[in-house]
C-alpha cells in the first residue's frame, strides 16, 4: 500500500516505492516537485519567499525560502539514492490570490517566487519540464514517486495531471 | 518593554488585544446585522499566536472553500484585515442584499463580488472605528479586495507577509454566523508587531 505525505507550508520531503508526496492549498506560495525516474525517487518543496538574503537576520528555516529550499530537499533525495543528472523538476503555484493588495513587499509575491525557483533550479542545473504556475486561484498539488506525474487541483478550474 | 516578537506579549496584554477583538467584532456584527435586517451571531473572540499550519487546521482544514476578503490597514496601526465567510454565509449574504445565489462551480459575477465586497469594507470600518476610539490612533483602510478560493490559498497571503518577521502570526478571532445556521465565519485582525506595540502604550500597557 503506498502511502500519502503531507508536506505542510515552508516544508519538504521525499518518497520513493509508489508512495505520493501532497501539499494543499498552494496560494502564492510555490511546490516545486523533483524526480529521478530511475531510482523512482520523488521530493516535494513547498516554499513562501524567494530568497533567504532579503532576511539576513533570520533564524528562521531554510525550507521557506527558494533559494535555499531546492539544496536541502536535492540533499536529501542523493541521500537515498537519486542521482543528480537524473533529476527533473515540475513546478505548480505562485498565483495572486488577490487582485490588488496595495503593499509593496506583497505585490507580485506569487510571480517573485515562481522566479525565483527558475533562477535555483537553473543554477542547480535541473532542467524544468513541466509548469503549472500564476493566474489567480489556489493549487493542491499530488505527486506520484512511481511514476513522476504531478496532479494539480483547484476549486473551481479544473484539476491537471502533469 | 519594546515587543520585538508576538510570543513577547504579556497576559494583561494578550486579554486588551481580546478585549479590542470583542468590541471591534461586536460593532462589525451590528453593522452587518442593520445591512441585512437580521441577526448576527457572534462568539467571544479568542486570540492566539499560532504558527500557519495550526491557523488553517483551525478553521477547517487547507482545503475548505471560503470566500475571503483582504484589506490592508493603514496609519497608526498596520497589518491586515481578513474576513473568511463561510459559503453558506456568503449565499445568506447575497440573497438577503441583492436576491442572488452564491454557487461555489462558477466564478461570482461582478455584482456579488462588489456586494460581497462592500460587505467587507462596512464591517471593517466598524471594527476599526471601534479601536481607534478606544485608542486614539488614526487607522485607515484599503479598498477590499475578494477571492473564492481554499483556505489554504487565501491564509497564505497574511502568512507570506509576516514571514519576515516572525514564523507565527497572531490572530485576533471571531466567529460569527447567523443563529439559524452552522455557518461560522471568520475575522482575522493581523497586526504588525510595532502597532501593537503602540496599541499597548495607548492603553497605558506597555
Amino acid at each position: 500500500m503506498s502511502k500519502t505525505i503531507v508536506i505542510g507550508i515552508s516544508d519538504l520531503n521525499v518518497a520513493k516505492s509508489g508512495d505520493v508526496l501532497v501539499t494543499y492549498a498552494l496560494g502564492s506560495c510555490v511546490g516545486i516537485c523533483l524526480y529521478d525516474p530511475v531510482a523512482k525517487i520523488a521530493g516535494l518543496s513547498h516554499i513562501m519567499l524567494p530568497t533567504i538574503v532579503d532576511f539576513p537576520n533570520t533564524t528562521t528555516a531554510h525550507e521557506k525560502y527558494a533559494d535555499t529550499a531546492l539544496e536541502l530537499l536535492l540533499q536529501r533525495m542523493t541521500s537515498i539514492g537519486a542521482m543528480k543528472v537524473r533529476i527533473r523538476a515540475k513546478i505548480a503555484g505562485g498565483a495572486q490570490m488577490f487582485a490588488a493588495v496595495n503593499n509593496s513587499s506583497l505585490s507580485g509575491i506569487g510571480e517573485r517566487n515562481v522566479i525565483a525557483v527558475k533562477k535555483e533550479l537553473l543554477r542547480l542545473k535541473i532542467p524544468i519540464v513541466a509548469e503549472d504556475t500564476g493566474k489567480n486561484y489556489g493549487r493542491t498539488v499530488f505527486f506520484d514517486s512511481d511514476e513522476g506525474t504531478m496532479k494539480v487541483k483547484s476549486v473551481n478550474k479544473g484539476e491537471w495531471v502533469y | 518593554m519594546a515587543l520585538k516578537d508576538y510570543s513577547d506579549l504579556n497576559d494583561l496584554q494578550l486579554d486588551a488585544l481580546k478585549e479590542i477583538g470583542n468590541i471591534g467584532s461586536g460593532n462589525a456584527a451590528t453593522a452587518l446585522s442593520d445591512m441585512l435586517e437580521r441577526s448576527v451571531s457572534i462568539a467571544v473572540p479568542t486570540i492566539k499566536v499560532l504558527d500557519y499550519n495550526t491557523v488553517v487546521e483551525n478553521i477547517g482544514g487547507p482545503e475548505t472553500l471560503l470566500v475571503g476578503i483582504l484589506l490592508s490597514l493603514k496609519g497608526d496601526v498596520t497589518g491586515m484585515m481578513l474576513f473568511l465567510l463561510h459559503k453558506e454565509f456568503a449565499h445568506m449574504v447575497l440573497n438577503s442584499l441583492i436576491g442572488t445565489d452564491f454557487n461555489e462551480a462558477v466564478d461570482l459575477d461582478e455584482m456579488s463580488q462588489s456586494t460581497i465586497q462592500e460587505v467587507g469594507n462596512i464591517m471593517a470600518a466598524a471594527y476599526v472605528n471601534a479601536i481607534a476610539s478606544l485608542t486614539g490612533l488614526t487607522i485607515d483602510i484599503s479598498v477590499p479586495n475578494m477571492s473564492v478560493d481554499m483556505a489554504g490559498a487565501l491564509l497564505s497571503v497574511p502568512a507570506i507577509y509576516y514571514a519576515n518577521i516572525s514564523d507565527k502570526i497572531i490572530l485576533i478571532e471571531d466567529e460569527f454566523g447567523h443563529e439559524t445556521k452552522e455557518s461560522t465565519s471568520h475575522i482575522l485582525l493581523i497586526p504588525e508587531v510595532d502597532s501593537l506595540q503602540k496599541i499597548m502604550e495607548s492603553l497605558g500597557l506597555d
